[in-house]
């Protein structure tokens, strides 16, 4: 009984969270489409946290090796991802105020 | 339920929330870093608190442990100082094969989480080793998919690999590698689970499959595929959340899972293809049709069409990935002020396919300074092209291309395209008389209100540039 509730409780978050996904995302402008892949390339680095329960209950050589190398691509997924995201975010800038540009061209002619 | 555990589940909810808080907050360009920061916060906590169930392990696993802390320290110093420096220094352009290969190590994590469940015989009910299986399978697709795409993206890889037959090969290693899911979850199963080489060779196929399904894609069609491989890691992230009981890596692997399906078919959408199109169609090859357009393209010079926008009231300038290729951005932008000092009304259209990954052409605009403010998406710009003076096209091909609306035999028809035609004046910026990616003829080349000016982007604007100094701002 209990682990048909959390099978079923399981499928509840599956479809909600898919939902909230769809929604969430689908506002966003394409203008933003590419920092927009690469957060959410961020966000599924949480991996990384799934890898480290896994290295730090493993028991033998082989679990050691293939948890080291879930942590060491998951750390390498969430770092990367969310360096070229906020690279790429703080770039994007609105036009300066009217009579910053007028200035700006004074000085360049 | 012991305290740490509770710890760790809330610390799991609080990076869901924050996760999904910088996902709205990124809906818009003047919040969207305060997004990414809430994100990286909640993976912080998240990371942070994981640590505590180095207290919880079990009677086993506590002789290890010390090493185990060790090579997991060793792993997130290694992997994330490597990822952090690749990703500091990364030029935009390069970006869609960095975001490539960023995703292949997520799904490798994934698929190692999966293998380390089999390994470790989790579980011996059907359920629970069928979603580890998937999530293996998922995240061993994703893996070596994404590292395909980063190869071709990067150059290393030029060629669509395709040879005869190859939908039914690709359909065998398929079958077999579900096979082998199959004997792997039964071998696993109640009464006796025992080890055999199932797994492993289970895991060998999927890693294969992954590779044998992205190789004939072509490099046009990869924004499609990244953006899929995306959506697969969060689908192996979430299943994998399942097996080890973890709701945070369910909800953050669904929600990019979702979101993922949703921009991969907003892209195939306006390539106006299905995805399993893209998937399982080799595009480019087929086109054959040899029929050109009627009549004579004009050429002028750099300079004339320069004067003619500088006393132009309206220019809609129209940048595709070649003048990313010519790296003009900057030149292009010192042109468009000139613009806009004289008074001409400037602005950007961008195709939802310019570039290569959605948004691509965005951002590299934004690198060169443009204001975001001045790029409009398709749909907010095409009705003003016919009362505008200047359509500018630079290394844009096929998304002007007005047979896509006209011409029911072109291999590109019903995309959506950018309705540059309607400008009273085209110019288009090129270096020769080529095709575009899809290998069309482009009849806007021979209309009469269009002119071609031939030559490197990075040089015609610097000669454009030059002409409009000559002329004076005023």
């Amino acid at each position: 009984m209990i682990t048909s509730m959390t099978f079923i409780i399981a499928l509840y978050i599956f479809v909600l969270a898919g939902f909230t996904g769809y929604i969430v995302i689908s506002r966003v402008p394409s203008i933003l489409h590419t920092p927009l892949m690469s957060g959410s390339n961020f966000i599924h680095g949480i991996v990384v946290v799934g890898a480290l329960s896994v290295l730090f209950s493993a028991t033998n050589i082989a679990e050691q090796v293939i948890g080291f190398f879930g942590v060491l691509l998951g750390a390498g997924n969430v770092m990367g991802g969310y360096v070229v995201t906020d690279r790429m975010l703080a770039m994007f800038r609105p036009s300066a105020k009217p009579a910053a540009t007028s200035d700006e061209k004074k000085a360049q002619s | 339920m012991s305290a740490i555990e509770y710890i760790v589940g809330l610390s799991g909810l609080v990076a869901s929330a924050l996760f999904i808080y910088g996902l709205k907050d990124m809906s818009s360009p003047t919040t969207a870093v305060r997004g990414i920061v809430a994100a990286g916060w909640g993976m912080v906590c998240v990371v942070a608190v994981c640590f505590l169930e180095i207290f919880n392990v079990s009677e086993e696993a506590r002789p290890h442990l010390p090493v185990n802390i060790g090579l997991a320290v060793l792993a997130l110093l290694l992997g994330g100082w490597w990822a952090g420096r690749k990703g500091r220094t990364v030029a935009m352009t390069a970006m869609p094969q960095m975001v490539a290969l960023f995703n292949a190590m997520g799904g490798g994590a994934a698929a190692a989480v999966a293998a380390v469940a089999f390994l470790k015989h989790e579980s011996s009910v059907p359920l629970p080793l069928g979603v580890t299986a998937l999530g293996g399978l998922i995240g061993c697709m994703s893996f070596s998919g994404s590292i395909i795409a980063w190869a071709k993206l990067d150059g290393r890889m030029n060629k669509p690999l395709r040879f005869s037959g190859q939908q039914a090969f690709n359909a065998l290693v398929f079958a077999a590698t579900l096979l082998l899911a199959g004997l792997t979850v039964c071998s696993q199963l109640e009464p006796a689970p025992v080890d055999g080489p199932f797994a492993v060779l289970f895991f060998i196929g999927a890693l294969a499959f992954g590779i044998c399904m992205t190789v004939p894609i072509g490099g046009a069609d990869m924004p499609v595929v990244i953006s899929l491989y995306n959506a697969f890691t969060g689908l192996a992230v979430g299943l994998d959340g399942y097996v080890m009981s973890n709701p945070a890596l369910m909800v953050a692997g669904m929600i990019v899972g979702s979101a993922g399906t949703l921009l991969t078919v907003l892209m195939a959408k306006a390539m106006n293809r299905s995805l399993s199109n893209v998937l399982f169609s080799n595009f480019g090859a087929t086109s054959t049709q040899a029929k050109g357009p009627e009549g004579e393209m004009k050429s002028v010079g750099p300079d004339d069409a320069a004067t003619s926008m500088r006393y132009a009231s309206s220019v809609i300038i129209i940048p595709g990935y070649g003048l990313a290729v010519a790296q003009a951005q900057q030149k292009l932008y010192e042109f468009v002020k000139q613009l806009q000092a004289a008074g001409v009304d400037v602005k950007f259209a961008i195709h939802p396919v310019a570039g290569r990954m959605p948004g691509h052409m965005n951002v590299l605009l934004a690198e060169a300074g443009v204001p975001y403010d001045m790029i409009y998406d398709m749909e907010d710009i095409n009705d003003s092209f016919a009362s505008t003076d200047v359509a500018l096209i630079i290394g844009a091909n096929d998304v002007v291309n007005p047979s896509a609306r006209t011409d029911k035999t072109s291999p590109i028809y019903g995309m959506p395209i950018l309705n540059a035609d309607q400008a009273r004046q085209v110019y288009v910026i090129k270096r020769g008389q080529g095709t575009g990616y899809s290998g069309v003829e482009n009849p806007l080349f021979f209309l009469k209100n269009t002119a071609m000016v031939y030559g490197d982007a990075q040089a015609v604007l610097s000669k454009m540039v030059e002409t409009l100094k000559g002329l004076g701002s005023n």
